[in-house]
């Protein structure tokens, strides 16, 4: 098992959902995204997963594209993200993954695709990669070097996923399978669409890998209800928002809302 | 694994988009698969291409441009006689029709120059579909008149105010929508972009450009071209003209690109000629782009060209040597624009004027037992505002 499947089967053990919370590296700069990420680890996260931001991100909404132009306003680089997550997973004892555009990671280094980008996430101490519009299909080259750099790979599942795709998700992904609450982009939602509930329901059936549900999910009763049938429960925007309002201390106090959320 | 990794031109193409649109492009590529092979709706395409569209266009000598440049013989296809005023319209019909037949009632679109976006309110209206066009804050301006006619065939123009407000924003945001509202959703790519089946689909839709320019100049000349030359963005009119002259090794074809304010600075739209490979919008291909990937702002006279990415097959057909692709300035449209319209009485869009000045070269080049075609992808109607503001014009 991955050290992040089992930081999943940890917090299941102990009768909760693992909490993974998102944060962009650099917003609303390096400084204090890094502070946020750290404070969500000490009020309860279970994992981090750290917002590279990219140019185009056409699977976010709003909040997270507002975020992530942020950074990339203040002439943070790939480079600069690495550094501060070499000094979160040096401060932190939660796994830490990454989670960014494919061709950020297929860019970076030159002409040795994926492989210079997966071996500098794992020299900055992170445990996995999300790569969203890397879809099993085209996830070989992917997987092959982000396994020998030691990083696992979660890969999402849709609502829409034939169940034969399901299957495939559910194999190429290690860590865990990231299942999509709803049809649509990342951003706050007042509630949950109830497309989630049967979609897990549907890996369960062909795969006992842990698996996470995410997108739209803004509070500690969303929590509750996901906490339910989900190994684990996924929140970007919302941490987006509450760090932008609140700073670190903003975080720490929808972190904690969050996992009392995610006992069950 | 039984998925398998589908619509490649050697190592460019494919599918990088969310899980969630890989069951929608599955199912419009078996959609597609079926009506390709489906009498009854090649039938039904062609009587629309034909009677509302205004196919065949002309293949037009034009004997004052040949004088001109003092070479081979030159041909305009002619797409700005097209209903709609573009060669945009063959491709709008074929994935209008196919909508239909998917039993979906929403159209989006994105559109630069606002010639997409005009040709998929055209076919929302004649098939009475609900109708979106995505449109960078910048295109809105700089095209305005083009976003009056979609708004007069009932269509809702929606402003892009993300990333550099152009065409590229106009794509992530309908990717957005797409994503969101997929069931009932149609995206009606324009170009041969995006992830697989859409740069395979829109060329078949396209194709038909290159098949009349054969089977008409094969009627007045006998003979196939020497050079077939075309404007670049995404590049679906040359993927149209393009591609069925692939097999026929004497024909050159070049693609021309954006130049912008010149190759050696920033400010163009020269993906092939001053990219790098990478993926964007759903596919791999040629990108403008920095070190680190992210990809960055371009800049062109012409709002369709003004693009930094580019159809996966023309990274094939750049990588693979079959076609050439060079670039021509703001500058050098601009005086394309002007030969056109005084030695021919044709006011041409932006984006074809980019190939005047490449055609006369090359027509030079070859000599006067040559023959070139050029493929006048639009008429210029909507860009009469900027170019007389680009002129200091006064009304």
């Amino acid at each position: 098992m991955t050290k992040v499947a089992e930081a999943i089967r940890a917090a299941n053990v102990n009768g909760r959902a693992a909490l993974i919370i998102y944060l962009p590296a650099g917003f609303p700069d390096m400084a204090t995204s890094r502070a946020c990420l750290e404070a969500a680890a000490e009020a309860g996260a279970d994992l981090l997963e750290v917002g590279f931001p990219y140019s185009d991100p056409l699977m976010d909404g709003p909040t997270i594209q507002a975020a992530s132009q942020v950074a990339l306003d203040h002439g943070y680089t790939p480079v600069d993200d690495f550094a501060m997550c070499t000094e979160l997973t040096a401060a932190v004892d939660v796994p830490v993954l990454l989670m960014t555009y494919v061709n950020l990671a297929w860019h970076f280094g030159g002409t040795d695709r994926f492989g210079e980008f997966a071996r500098a996430a794992f020299g900055a101490g992170m445990a996995g990669a999300i790569l969203p519009d890397l879809p099993a299909e085209e996830g070989e080259a992917w997987c092959r070097v982000a396994a020998d750099a030691g990083l696992a790979t979660v890969f999402l599942a849709a609502p829409t996923s034939s169940d034969e795709r399901l299957a495939a998700v559910a194999e190429r992904s290690s860590g865990w399978i990231y299942a999509t609450s709803t049809m649509g982009v990342t951003g706050e939602r007042p509630s949950l669409s109830g497309m989630a509930e049967p979609l897990v329901r549907r890996l369960r059936a062909c795969s006992d890998k842990p698996v996470a549900v995410g997108i739209g999910v803004t509070s500690g009763a969303h929590a509750r209800e996901l906490s339910s049938f989900a190994d684990g429960v996924i929140v970007g925007s919302a941490a987006v928002r509450a760090a932008e309002s609140g700073g670190p201390a903003g975080v720490k106090e929808l972190v904690a809302e969050l996992a009392e959320g995610c006992r069950r | 694994m039984t998925v398998t990794a589908v619509g490649h031109y050697g190592r460019f193409g494919g599918r990088f988009v969310p899980e969630a649109l890989i069951a929608a492009l599955d199912e419009l590529d078996s959609s597609f698969a079926e009506a390709a092979a489906d009498p009854d709706f090649l039938d039904r395409l062609e009587a629309l291409q034909r009677h509302y569209g205004g196919r065949p266009t002309p293949l037009y000598f034009s004997q004052r441009l040949t004088d001109h440049a003092g070479g081979a013989r030159i041909y305009l296809k002619r797409e700005d006689l097209a209903h709609t005023g573009s060669h945009k319209l063959c491709n709008v019909l074929g994935q209008g029709l196919l909508t239909e037949r998917m039993g979906k009632g929403r159209l989006i679109a994105e559109t630069g120059a606002g010639q997409h976006g005009v040709a998929t309110a055209t076919i929302a209206a004649l098939l009475g579909m609900e109708c979106v066009v995505y449109m960078g804050e910048e295109d809105t301006r700089r095209q305005r008149l083009n976003v009056v006619r979609m708004q007069l065939m009932g269509a809702e123009v929606i402003p892009v105010t993300s990333g550099t407000r152009t065409l590229k924003d106009a794509i992530n945001e309908a990717m957005r929508d797409w994503v969101t509202n997929v069931e009932h959703t149609h995206y009606l790519i324009g170009s041969v972009v995006g992830p697989h089946p859409f740069p395979l689909m829109v060329r078949e839709f396209v194709k038909v450009i290159g098949q009349e320019v054969r089977a008409s100049l094969f009627e007045v000349e006998g003979r196939l071209p020497d050079a077939v030359v075309a404007c670049v963005g995404g590049g679906s009119n040359a993927i149209g003209i393009f591609h069925p002259f692939i097999e026929d090794a004497g024909v050159r074809l070049v693609g021309v690109e954006a130049g912008g304010e010149g190759l050696s600075g920033e400010r163009h739209a020269a993906t092939l000629s001053g990219g790098s490979e990478g993926i964007l919008h759903g596919a791999r291909s040629f990108v403008l782009q920095d070190d680190f990937g992210q990809v960055q702002p371009t800049h062109s006279i012409s709002a369709g060209l003004d693009y930094p990415g580019v159809g996966p097959e023309h990274a094939w057909l750049a990588d693979s040597g079959r076609a050439e692709y060079i670039a021509a300035t703001d500058q050098e449209a601009l005086e394309g624009f002007r030969l056109l319209c005084r030695l021919e009485g044709i006011i041409p869009a932006l984006e074809p004027s980019h190939a005047v000045l490449p055609a006369l070269r090359i027509a030079r080049e070859l000599g006067p037992d040559a023959v070139v075609v050029l493929n006048l992808s639009g008429r210029g109607d909507k860009d009469v505002d900027e170019v007389s503001r680009l002129l200091g014009m006064t009304p």
